[in-house]
Formats: structure tokens, C-alpha cells, sequence
């Protein structure tokens, strides 16, 4: 059984005002190390076997078209077992 | 990396720019020239490029445009006119409204989501702008037809985009229409309007007066959104490994400017600015010009002062960025430390980034080196004119009048299939499944909302003083005659300002068509153009301000011409506002106005696929006398709803479903009457007490007014024909939910 993790950023020049207000609450809190903060989502997808070619390369298209919205975000796969 | 200073573009005349790519023309390109007497440094012809784009400059609509000021009304009303970020109108009791509706059209479609909610948060500070506080908003929008693949990737974002920033902002809205017409698969039309109020002392207008007064940038930090046209001269001119291209999305974000409203209004409330401008569309470069332009013209900036979210942003893109959530002020001296003392409170970023000087020109520096020395009027108001050709389509010779193949129902069973039919249709099926995406009662001034005819919205809680406000288009008819199309539109929304209850007081539009260059797409706007100057001189509404949007084209095929009209109305005391729906039994049905037999353009022949060749003429002085009984009668309506989209099976459709009491109506020729969308016309219910002062009353005013039935029951019922109401809901409700779930 393997782990598919599908991790969406948003771009880097794309505004991001979760990370900004969740960079903004840190110092208020008492934690000073941070410079920046970016929030991103992550897709834990489960299935049976290794993938395949073919759906490794059904899951970049899932990726593409459900999981991120490409015009803003980019993604990471990363298969675990 | 070097800097492209004013000095060094003196050395080197010679220079390659990327002029072409920012979209500049040859001449363009010399005309800056000449006017700087050298090349223009990379800044500077980013401003002017992006400046004199049609959207900012409206070079080729200037031309037409201008009849707004030669045929305008007086108007005792009117306190700003055009050419300020949004028009001001005296609703009385010291009340001062504005409104103004603009597109957002292109970046909706690029990211439905982000370009709907910035679109919505750019008109809420063109309203923040003018010293007032924004109180309601309202979208007109048009999508590619129901079923097709890009309008179920649009519209969802761009509806929950509206409601998103919308609702956070705790704006409710009001209205705004959904059509569907293939022409804008490609190029949907989101279109976002906002109302604000103020006292009439407490208006502001966007100058930059008095030397040595400071330019202050606040709101958000600046970062590279929107700025993918201007990344060719970044990445072309000085560096070609910039880390990614810049992004033409801008992401908004409406909690900051909550903010930012709050903490505007306070500044406002001291009296701490000169001048003020929001910063929308070309961003610093269009703020900064049009200030000096508008002011007496001498301004400095220090443009490394301002505050970056990307820090590698290139002096080019700081000026074209345009980061959502800024304003630019003018503020004197001795007040600078008040202001900043309010920008703190609120936690929002303020800096001083500049000063009013007593010369002519704008200079930014960046570092200490000049990289901008223009005159702000050539950047801001003296861009290019265009007289661009115009000649009538040829689509016009070749219309065809409404064929045999467009039913005419008369028997019971047709009659009932084809009202089922038509509403279960998208463009008259519920809008539930997308306005209940908005928070439409926040701040609980709310009196009318969707589906109602206008949105009406309490000013006043102690003299119950309202604005109505409704938006209009019928787009198939402005395809078969502009010029009659956009005067419809305007009595249209008249129509269902009156209906309401509200008095029209004054005008936005905005005019989406294809491209500019195709002269045929000229005439319509042209003509459109010339139709709403005509008829606001004839009304007497002035026109506040608006926005046109062109290119709204896929290869050669155009939208059909748009022009989106809103009219703002007042009502002295919202509790006698008229609702659109039977809300008893017993009431007496009357139908104002006459018909014609002309399907040219209805509903019911779109829904066959037919156009038809001639769109109604409008009969001004029927309307106006329409208005003016509308508005006697007030107090003798329960209920009155305007007839357009659909017709009459429309029309009562909506009132039967709007509280589910039934009606029965008495119609002569079923097939024509139900379906024909002549303009003009007005259902009431009214109190058979009532009834004959009614009558007598339209006929006082020369309207033609007509019996038309009587409400109660569980059907609709049009003569022999019984459609029961919960057949009838389960058509017009289940469109949406299928469509998008």
C-alpha cells in the first residue's frame, strides 16, 4: 500500500493573507523567530500497490485540475510506502 | 542590474525598448518621445504604457464619451461629476450617495475566484475614495451558456469570489442579473457596482494641492500582483533569471481592507487629507499622475520608500503593481502625525513616500537617482485619442423577423408546457442557488434585495430615507439596435427603480463590447453611446461615471454589445417601498401599458434559438408617464412587478413564486402576449378598495391600464390553463442546483 502526498503552495509572488496573518500573530504570541510565513494544504491519498506509470501520471493530472488551481498554485508529489 | 536613470536614457537615444510588447503602437512610442524630447527610461514607459492602455486611458471611447458632458442635463442633484473616481448625487437631508459600477471582466476570467472578489474590492474603494462609507453592492454578471465546460470552471468562482470578499467586507448585496448567451463563452462579464453615503461636507476628490504637502502610500504592502504585461521589460531589459514571471492575478484580501475602510473614515472624520486615491488598475503609476495631473501638478516621489512584500520587485514593477488593499493620500504637514496615529490604531502601514512641489513635472527617484521626469497630464489625462473607423455590421442586412418555428402556445397544455419551459430556463430560473452565496441583510438596512426589481437600502434609521438602486441590460436587443437597446436599458432601470417605490435621481453605466478595432463593434458602442446621452438629457439624469470595457472578443467574435445601466433612485420613507410579490389573497391584477406582437429579441425565441430583426423603440413619453404614476400610486400598490426578461409568463410567474399564492389571469392571444417583452409595461396588485383609484389614476396620467385578473389560490392559472404552484417552483428551482450543484 502506498502514500500518495500531493502538497499545494501558493506561488511564491501570489498574496498569501492566511500565511501574512498567521506571520503577523506569531511575534504577538511571544515567538520571534519567523521572518515570513507562507500557509499551503496537504493531500494525503492512499492507495493499494505501488503506483504505476500510468497513474502516476493520472495523479499530476488530478493534481493539476482538482487538487491546485495551477494559475495560482503549484504542487508537490511525493509517493511513501 | 543597472538602473535606467533619466540621464542615462539622455546618453543612449538609441536603445532598443520593448515598447511593442507592453503594447504600445509606433506612434505611441514617438509621441513619448516628443513629449520628453528623449526616450523614455524603462519607469516611465511602463507608466505610460500602462496609462495609456484603452483600459485606463479610454482612447478609442473618449471621442463618444464626451456627449455625457455636452448633452447632460442640469441637474440640482449632482454635487461630483464625471471624471472623479465615482459621481455624487444630493439625496437630501444632507445625505450625499455615490455610486458607480465598473468590470472586472478579463481577470475573472483568467482566476474566477480572485478576479470577481478584487473586482468587488476595487469599486468598494473607488466609493471609500470619495469620502463616503461603502454600504451595498450589486454584480451584473454574463457567462457562456449554462451547460458548457468554462462556465462551470467560471462561474462558481467568480460567484463565490463575489460572496467572499463581499461578505467578509459586510457589505450586503442587493442585486445584479446572471445572463447566459454563448457570445461570452470566454469572455464572461463580471460587472461590480457599490453605493456609499456621506454628508454632503465630507466628499473627497482625488487633487494633489498645496506645496510641500506630503504623498502617503497606506494599506498593504506591495508585491508583484498583476504585473505579468510589465515583467517583459524586467526580465528583457536588466535581468532574465528573475526566480518566476510575474503573476497577472492579484489576490485580495478583505479583511484588510475592512481595515482600511474603518480606518479611512476616521482619517476622513478629522479632516486629515488634501486628496485621495485608491489604488486600482496601474496601480502607483495611475495614482501618483493622476493626483499630480488633477492637483497643480509638481510631485516628488521616493520610490524605494515603499513597502515591499517581494523585496525583488524592479523600481518598474513597484510602479506598475498592482497589490490590492493601497490608497494614496495627500496630507498636510502639520497633520501627518494625527494621521499616522490612526493608521497605527488600525495596524495599517502608512509611509511617507513623497511631496507635493510647486513645479510641473512628476519625479520619482528610486535610491537617489531620477528615473521618471514627466509631465503628469501627458501620463494621466492627455494620453492618445482615437477616432476609430466606424461602419454599421453587416449582421444588421441579414436579420430575419421570428419564424413559424417559434411556438405561439394556445391550448391549456401547451400554454402550461411553455411556462414551465421558460422558467425553468437559466436565464429566468431561480438565482437562489447564487444569491444565497451572498449575505444580502447584513447591517440590517436591507428593505429590498434579490429577486426583487431594485435593491433598496435604508439611509436614515430615524427619517427612514432610502436609495433604490437597480441594474439593467437586455444585450439581444442592443445587438439588433444599439442605439434603441441602451435607451431601453436606461428605461428599464428606471422602470424598476419606480416600481419600488424610488424616484431616479441619476446614472452609471458600463459598457462591455468587443474589440475597438473592429469598426464594426465602434458603431454599436458608438451608437450606444449616443442612445444614453439622448435619453438621460430627455429623463433628466445626469450620468455620474461608468467604465468601458472593450476587447471583450474571442478571434472575430464579439459579445453582443452590453451596456449595463444602473440607476440610482431615492425613496423618502422605505416603509412604503413596493415589493414584487402577491403576498394575499384577493387582490385585483391590473397590466399597465401596451403590446405589441415583436418576439424580436425575447426570451422565448432565444430559448429557439432566434434573435429576430428589430428591437422595440421606445415610447419616452408612455415611460415617463409610467414613472410618474408609479410613483403617485405608491401607497395603492400591494405589489408591482416590472415585465422584461420573459414577458408577462415571467412577470406573474415571479410574483405567484415570490410568496406561493396563486393568481388567475384572462389573456387574448395567449401565444403573443405571455412571450412578447414590449417594454413599458407593469403589473400591479392592488386592494379591490383600491381599484378604482387606481384605474382612475392611470388614466389621470395616460396610461393604458387593463384588468387583467385576481390573485389566490394554489395555481397559476392563464385562462383554461392550470399550472399548480409546486409544479411550477420545481421547474424554476431545480435549474441551478442541476446545473451546478
Amino acid at each position: 500500500m502506498a502514500k500518495i502526498i500531493v502538497e499545494v503552495m501558493l506561488k511564491p509572488e501570489i498574496l498569501d493573507p492566511q500565511g501574512q496573518a498567521v506571520g503577523n500573530a506569531l511575534p504577538r504570541l511571544g515567538f520571534t523567530f519567523a521572518t515570513s510565513v507562507r500557509q499551503g494544504k496537504r493531500f494525503e491519498i492512499e492507495m493499494v500497490g505501488q503506483p504505476t506509470d500510468a497513474q502516476m501520471a493520472d495523479i499530476h493530472k488530478a493534481a493539476e485540475t482538482l487538487l491546485s488551481n495551477p494559475v495560482i498554485e503549484t504542487y508537490l508529489i511525493k509517493v511513501e510506502n | 542590474m543597472a538602473l535606467d536613470t533619466v540621464s542615462i536614457a539622455q546618453e543612449t537615444p538609441d536603445t532598443a525598448q520593448p515598447y511593442k510588447e507592453l503594447g504600445l503602437k509606433d506612434d505611441e512610442y514617438l509621441r513619448i518621445k516628443s513629449i520628453l524630447g528623449r526616450r523614455p527610461t524603462s519607469s516611465e514607459l511602463a507608466m505610460y504604457s500602462v496609462m495609456w492602455s484603452e483600459h485606463c486611458s479610454y482612447k478609442s471611447s473618449k471621442v463618444h464619451l464626451k456627449q455625457f458632458g455636452e448633452k447632460a442635463p442640469h441637474s440640482d442633484a449632482l454635487l461630483v461629476g464625471i471624471g472623479e473616481n465615482a459621481g455624487v448625487v444630493d439625496v437630501g437631508q444632507g445625505y450625499a450617495v455615490t455610486f458607480k459600477i465598473e468590470s472586472h471582466n478579463h481577470p475573472s476570467f483568467i482566476e474566477p475566484y480572485q478576479g470577481a472578489a478584487t473586482g468587488v474590492g476595487g469599486i468598494v474603494r473607488d466609493i471609500l475614495t470619495m469620502g463616503a462609507r461603502p454600504i451595498a453592492v450589486m454584480d451584473p454578471l454574463r457567462f457562456g451558456l449554462a451547460d458548457a465546460p468554462d462556465t462551470h470552471r467560471v462561474l462558481p468562482g467568480v460567484i463565490a469570489g463575489i460572496g467572499g470578499y463581499g461578505n467578509c467586507l459586510g457589505l450586503p448585496n442587493i442585486g445584479g442579473e446572471i445572463v447566459f448567451d454563448e457570445t461570452y463563452a470566454g469572455n464572461p462579464l463580471v460587472n461590480a457596482l457599490c453605493v456609499g453615503v456621506m454628508r454632503h461636507e465630507d466628499i473627497k476628490l482625488a487633487k494633489a494641492h498645496g506645496t510641500g504637502n506630503l504623498v502617503v502610500l497606506f494599506g498593504a504592502k506591495t508585491g508583484g500582483d498583476g504585473i505579468g504585461g510589465v515583467s517583459v521589460l524586467a526580465s528583457e531589459t536588466f535581468n532574465a533569471a528573475k526566480p518566476t514571471k510575474r503573476p497577472s492575478v492579484q489576490v485580495g484580501d478583505p479583511f484588510a481592507e475592512k481595515v482600511l475602510i474603518e480606518c479611512c473614515l476616521e482619517i476622513f472624520h478629522e479632516d486629515l487629507v488634501v486628496g485621495i486615491q485608491d489604488l486600482g488598475g496601474a496601480g502607483l503609476s495611475c495614482a501618483t499622475s493622476e493626483l499630480a495631473s488633477a492637483g497643480s501638478g509638481g510631485m516628488n516621489i521616493q520610490l524605494e520608500k515603499v513597502p515591499l512584500r517581494d523585496p525583488s520587485l524592479s523600481p518598474e514593477e513597484i510602479l506598475m503593481s498592482e497589490s490590492q488593499e493601497r490608497m494614496c493620500a495627500i496630507v498636510e504637514p502639520e497633520k501627518i502625525k494625527r494621521f499616522m496615529a490612526i493608521c497605527k490604531k488600525w495596524d495599517v502601514t502608512a509611509t511617507v513616500i513623497g511631496e507635493v512641489t510647486d513645479g510641473l513635472q512628476l519625479n520619482i527617484t528610486f535610491n537617489g537617482q531620477l528615473i521618471v521626469d514627466v509631465p503628469p497630464r501627458t501620463v494621466a489625462h492627455e494620453g492618445p485619442v482615437y477616432n476609430r473607423p466606424i461602419a454599421e455590421p453587416e449582421y444588421r442586412k441579414s436579420l430575419q423577423p421570428i419564424s413559424s418555428a417559434v411556438p405561439r402556445p394556445t391550448s391549456p397544455e401547451e400554454i402550461k408546457s411553455a411556462i414551465l419551459k421558460l422558467m425553468s430556463s437559466p436565464n429566468l430560473a431561480d438565482k437562489s442557488w447564487v444569491t444565497s452565496q451572498y449575505d444580502k441583510y447584513v447591517q440590517g438596512n436591507t428593505v429590498l434585495a434579490q429577486p426583487e426589481d431594485a435593491g433598496v437600502i435604508r439611509l436614515d434609521e430615524v427619517t427612514n430615507l432610502g436609495v433604490a438602486i437597480s441594474t439593467d441590460a437586455n444585450a439581444r436587443w442592443s445587438y439588433l439596435d444599439p442605439y434603441e437597446g441602451a435607451k431601453l436599458a436606461l428605461a428599464e432601470s428606471c422602470r424598476n427603480i419606480a416600481v419600488a417605490g424610488a424616484k431616479p435621481l441619476a446614472v452609471t453605466n458600463c459598457l462591455n463590447f468587443g474589440s475597438p478595432e473592429d469598426p464594426g463593434v465602434m458603431w454599436q458602442f458608438a451608437e450606444t453611446v449616443r442612445g444614453l446621452a439622448d435619453i438621460c438629457l430627455e429623463l433628466g439624469l445626469p450620468v455620474t461615471g461608468g467604465n468601458v470595457s472593450f476587447y471583450n472578443q474571442t478571434g472575430s467574435v464579439a459579445i453582443l454589445p452590453t451596456p449595463v445601466i444602473g440607476v440610482l433612485g431615492v425613496i423618502q420613507d422605505v416603509r412604503e417601498r413596493t415589493p414584487m410579490g402577491i403576498s394575499r389573497e384577493g387582490l385585483e391584477l391590473f397590466i399597465l401599458g401596451k403590446f405589441d406582437d415583436n418576439l424580436s429579441g425575447s426570451e422565448w425565441a432565444h430559448l429557439f434559438g432566434e434573435i429576430g430583426d428589430s428591437s422595440p423603440v421606445l415610447d419616452l413619453a408612455q415611460e415617463k408617464s409610467l414613472i410618474n404614476f408609479l410613483l403617485a400610486g405608491q401607497s395603492l400598490f400591494d405589489a408591482a412587478h416590472d415585465l422584461s426578461n420573459g414577458g408577462l409568463a415571467a412577470a406573474i410567474s415571479e410574483m405567484v413564486l415570490r410568496h406561493g399564492i396563486g393568481a388567475k389571469i384572462t389573456v387574448e392571444s395567449a401565444g403573443i402576449q405571455l412571450f412578447v417583452e414590449t417594454p413599458g409595461r407593469v403589473i400591479v396588485a392592488v386592494n379591490t378598495a383600491n381599484a378604482e383609484a387606481v384605474v382612475e389614476l392611470a388614466q389621470t396620467h395616460g396610461v393604458e391600464i387593463s384588468s387583467l385578473g385576481s390573485t389566490g389560490g394554489d395555481a397559476l392559472c392563464i385562462n383554461d390553463s392550470v399550472i399548480p404552484i409546486l409544479e411550477l417552483r420545481a421547474a424554476f428551482e431545480e435549474t441551478f442546483p442541476k446545473l451546478f450543484g
